[in-house]
């Protein structure tokens, strides 16, 4: 059956409160999920207090302060702290995003903001997890074009019109929070591609310049490798690109009837 | 989940699995059809439902023997019947991870769906024909 209850090993339990910083007038608190699988303890929830007159206004900004400040075993993913290389993402206050470009101000409630690592992933330390069968899942439906025409000259041409249709499509990062915001994806993830797979599959089946297109249907026409997705929508809501990958998972459908209808 | 943490088989092996079962879209058609069709088939049964508890037995009875009435039964029961097995295998599918189970579960939910069926389509058409 489907599991309600964290394994034994990875119940949370609570840690550390670390003091407040000296002299600090505006401070937040943050509970941070950690783990460290070396030390074979549970996860436990340590709590930091952060000088906001110190930090910068970007939940990331007070994790690198955390870091540099308080605690320097704090471990966490960050690369370009603009909300492009996808590094930061974690669930913040309850919902997955980017670490980056979220303000402290739009997560806090009562002064608290509480961070755990992407759900339903394994946790490779505090908050960085382990993607690999994601990264498998985006390389599985290979996102390049496919063309059995010899190439051109110069570059394969498309229109305008043709262009436009990428839009929505292309901007995707691989931050995952998407995928690991999906209950289905969270149940059969093993099968099932999840919202930023199926989000690329569709960005190369509509791609006007690919030649593979029924190919590519034919690879995911699967009870489970694309039909798992009920439209729960909370890929579209998680998006912290703002791009919608239930509506494209919809397109696929509708392009997998219309082969046969 | 962890035993793929540190398996020593290559992640594509298991994204790949047994590849894709090349079904799924009919599952989903019929899925979206019978739901179409449910809407006043759903309304025309709840009617029947209604006009029929205002009357005495007899009466009742009549009211399902008629022809168009009975259609409409047999048709709301079977096309219910297909649109409830699909939804029900979905969720089977979602939740049920043992393997076993999970066949003797789609096994279990496809015998019930028919045996509800044909016990409510044997039951309009005896009214129907009065035997």
């Amino acid at each position: 059956m489907a599991e309600f209850r964290l394994p034994k090993n990875s119940r949370v339990q609570s840690g550390k409160v670390w003091p407040a910083p000296q002299g600090a007038t505006r401070t937040t608190l943050f509970n941070i999920y950690r783990y460290d699988p070396d030390t074979g303890n549970n996860p436990r929830i340590d709590s930091y207090h952060v000088d906001r007159d110190d930090c910068g206004p970007m939940v990331l900004d007070a994790l690198i302060w955390i870091k540099n400040n308080v605690d320097a075993t704090l471990t966490f993913r960050r690369s370009c702290r603009e909300g492009i290389c996808g590094s930061c993402a974690m669930n913040i206050s309850g919902s997955n995003t980017l670490a980056c470009t979220r303000g402290i101000n739009e997560v806090e409630k009562n002064g608290i903001v509480n961070i755990y690592p992407l759900p339903h992933m394994p946790v490779v330390k505090d908050l960085v997890p382990d993607l690999t069968r994601f990264y498998a899942q985006h390389a599985s439906v290979e996102p390049w074009l496919h063309t059995v025409t010899p190439a051109p000259e110069k570059e394969w041409r498309q229109s305008h019109e043709d262009r436009q249709k990428l839009d929505g499509l292309y901007e995707c990062i691989l931050c995952a929070c998407c995928s690991t915001s999906c209950p289905s994806y969270w149940w059969n993830g093993d099968r099932y591609l999840g919202p930023a797979a199926l989000l690329q599959a569709y960005r190369w089946l509509i791609d006007s310049r690919d030649e593979s297109t029924g190919d590519r249907l034919d690879d995911l026409e699967d009870p489970f490798r694309l039909y798992r997705c009920h439209t729960i929508m909370n890929c579209a809501n998680a998006c912290p690109k703002g791009l919608n990958p239930a509506k494209a998972i919809a397109e696929i459908k509708q392009m997998m009837v219309a082969r046969q209808v | 989940m962890s035993q793929f943490h540190f398996s020593i088989r290559t992640p594509a092996k298991g994204v790949r699995g047994l590849g894709s079962a090349k079904s799924g879209t009919e599952h989903f058609w019929r899925q979206r059809v019978t739901a179409v069709a449910m809407v006043p088939l759903a309304l025309a049964f709840v009617a029947i439902v209604i006009c029929a508890s205002t009357r005495d037995y007899e009466s009742a009875r009549a009211l399902i023997a008629n022809p168009f009435v009975a259609i409409l039964l047999l048709l709301f029961v079977v096309t219910g019947a297909v649109h409830g097995k699909l939804g029900v295998q979905i969720v089977i599918e979602d939740y049920i991870h043992h393997e076993g189970l999970k066949v003797a579960a789609v096994i279990a939910n496809i015998l019930f769906t028919v045996v509800v069926a044909v016990a409510a389509v044997f039951a309009v058409l005896k009214i129907s024909f009065g035997v």
